[in-house]
């Protein structure tokens, strides 16, 4: 008994230790890096921009692992490559004829609307034949097996695109309209981070609209909340799980447009980062919640944005900006030490599975 | 012909014989009790009438049709509906959505508007809290918003499992009394319980269950009387 309480002690002594170390790291970081001041204002403007930009990527791809959790329990890591599939597809199909034959550049909003709905529909497709064939099988089976299935289904993906349409980057062809900054209240800002920012905001409106508002919406959260009561009320639950998955994939696939309009470069490994990334937001914000999910990838973008220079900048770190993964991911640790279950989560003494 | 006819159905799960042989007919109009012992079937008996099991032998049929391997999602279209067990509200919805939910099967907005009405005249409680999370309401309250849910369905069967459940006795006494307004009102009830008294006073027939099997079928005031029955599930010496 005694040596229990001690145990414990020890346990919670090191996890103050490491928790105490971190933030007085982070301050120590952010207070240097303040009096030393190397950066202009307008380079920290840029770099919280840029990550409010980059945290709305994240923040639609962790929507499809946020929903896929909620309903089935599930770790999607295929997830990825829904986003990484429908982009690739329209800009090889779409985006790059389009562009040779200079129909891009005199209709540069249908084209990119063509091209954003063809992402959606490829992106939805592949999430549809992967839940079909992968996962609904394998629905009721312990939750180590799904999860691996997820993984085999993102290598799979990942290198039967990388066959079909090879492993060479390929450039997103650029559009007029979207070159330059434009200015937003005395702020210069790229043309395609307002882009990415405006439709991110859309998109989750209207996502949030279409799961609280409609009917089907509720029928979706019915049936991630008690599956077989859902069917009492004559809800097709596999209908829901496919729309759940469509959902997703719809986001991510919008995901897609944007990236490539930021990056400008798709190849077929492009969905493992931001998938890894959103997945962490996800966490971040509590896995299950979709405002958590939004909130947990803007939070991610803007921290891996400006926490190598605040933070690392200070300690004398060399070269901060390469270290932005270990900022992400110390976020993660960070937030999982403080609260487990995520920014918005709920208590994980809940039920599940 | 029965509403309702259930023949010799064997369910499994895996490997367990869970039911040997159920046979049980309602009448429309009717209120049918099971009654039975913790783990004699009577949940399973329900769940394999409404579609979320499938008995591997024998046969059901509804309003005339065969209804076995009919998906529980669709049996509701059929107008069946059922309380679970625990009763199964979704907590993280709001009453008022749980009560969309059980009209989910329906498209007559006239129709809905009447029913909503009707079981917020049957629970005038479900009215006052409409727009609270149903996971925040006490367990009759939650036990009346199952029930009305399952009305929303407009069902011409409906099928109670346990809903005097770790309720209060004068709560018990208010969901009798609304099931048996419910009845008046046209609909015919199945009725699983454990509370065997209470059960038997408001049914027209009854069938007891012992481990997986139909081990008496009577008139309810017959089975009241009956020895077996009082000693069994009255406490009755």
């Amino acid at each position: 008994m005694q040596e229990r309480i001690k145990q414990i002690d020890f346990l919670g002594l090191i996890l103050w230790v490491f928790r105490t170390a971190i933030i007085v790291a982070m301050l120590w970081g952010t207070i240097a890096t303040v009096m030393d001041n190397p950066y202009s204002a307008k380079a920290w403007t840029d770099t919280i921009v840029a990550g409010i930009a980059q945290g709305s990527l994240y923040a639609l791809i962790a929507i499809g692992y946020t929903l896929v959790y909620g309903v089935l329990f599930m770790i999607n890591f295929a997830h990825g490559e829904f986003f990484m599939s429908g982009i690739m597809t329209a800009t090889i199909f779409i985006a790059q004829p389009m562009s040779a034959s200079g129909y891009l550049d005199r209709h540069p909003i249908i084209g990119l609307l063509i091209i954003a709905v063809v992402t959606m529909l490829v992106s939805i497709g592949i999430a549809i034949l992967t839940e079909r064939v992968a996962y609904r099988p394998l629905r009721g089976a312990p939750r180590l097996v799904p999860l691996i299935t997820a993984i085999g289904a993102s290598f799979f993906w990942q290198y039967f695109f990388q066959g079909l349409y090879g492993s060479e980057v390929k450039p997103f062809p650029q559009t007029d309209i979207l070159t330059g900054k434009i200015n937003i209240g005395g702020v210069e800002i790229l043309k395609t981070q307002v882009i990415v920012i405006i439709v991110t905001v859309l998109m989750l409106i209207g996502l949030y609209f279409f799961v609280v508002k409609t009917k089907t919406g509720k029928s979706i959260r019915a049936a991630a909340e008690n599956k077989d009561v859902a069917r009492l009320m004559g809800i097709d639950v596999d209908r829901a799980i496919t729309l759940t998955f469509t959902m997703g994939a719809a986001m991510a696939g919008i995901a897609g447009v944007l990236y490539a309009l930021v990056f400008r470069q798709i190849h077929f490994f492009m969905g493992f980062f931001p998938g890894i990334k959103a997945f962490t937001a996800a966490v971040l914000g509590g896995i299950g919640s979709i405002p958590g999910a939004a909130l947990g990838g803007l939070f991610l973008g803007i921290f891996e944005s400006v926490g190598p220079g605040l933070f690392l900048e200070g300690l004398g770190v060399p070269s901060p900006h390469q270290l932005k993964d270990v900022i992400a991911f110390t976020m993660l640790v960070l937030v999982l030490i403080f609260r487990p279950q995520g920014i918005l989560g709920e208590a994980l003494a809940e039920e599940k599975a | 012909m029965a509403m309702l006819e259930v023949n010799d159905i064997h369910t499994y799960y895996g490997n367990i014989h869970a039911l040997k042989g159920i046979s049980l007919t309602v009448e429309e109009g009717e209120i049918v009790t099971l009654i039975g012992a913790n783990g004699a079937g009577k949940t399973t008996t329900l769940r394999t009438i409404s579609g979320l099991l499938t008995p591997r032998e024998g046969s059901i049929s509804y309003l005339g049709k065969d209804i076995v391997g009919t998906p529980a999602h669709k049996l509701v279209y059929e107008k069946m509906a059922m309380v679970p067990e625990g009763r199964g509200v979704f907590a993280k919805l709001s009453v008022m959505e749980n009560l969309e939910m059980g009209s989910y099967s329906r498209d007559d907005k006239d129709g809905i508007a009447r029913d909503l009405e009707r079981v917020f005249a049957l629970f005038p409680r479900l009215k006052e809290r409409e727009k609270q999370v149903a996971g925040t309401l006490s367990g009759g309250e939650q036990q009346m918003l199952a029930t009305g849910r399952a009305m929303m369905a407009s069902p011409r069967l409906l099928m109670l499992d346990e809903p005097s459940m770790g309720l209060a006795p004068v709560l018990v006494d208010a969901v009798f009394d609304a099931i048996v307004e419910i009845n008046k009102e046209g609909t015919t009830i199945l009725l699983v319980e454990q509370n065997a008294l209470m059960a038997l006073s408001i049914a027209n027939r009854g069938y007891v269950l012992q481990t997986g099997q139909i081990v008496l079928h009577d008139d309810a005031a017959e089975l009241k009387n009956n020895e077996m029955v009082q000693k069994a599930y009255l406490g009755m010496d």
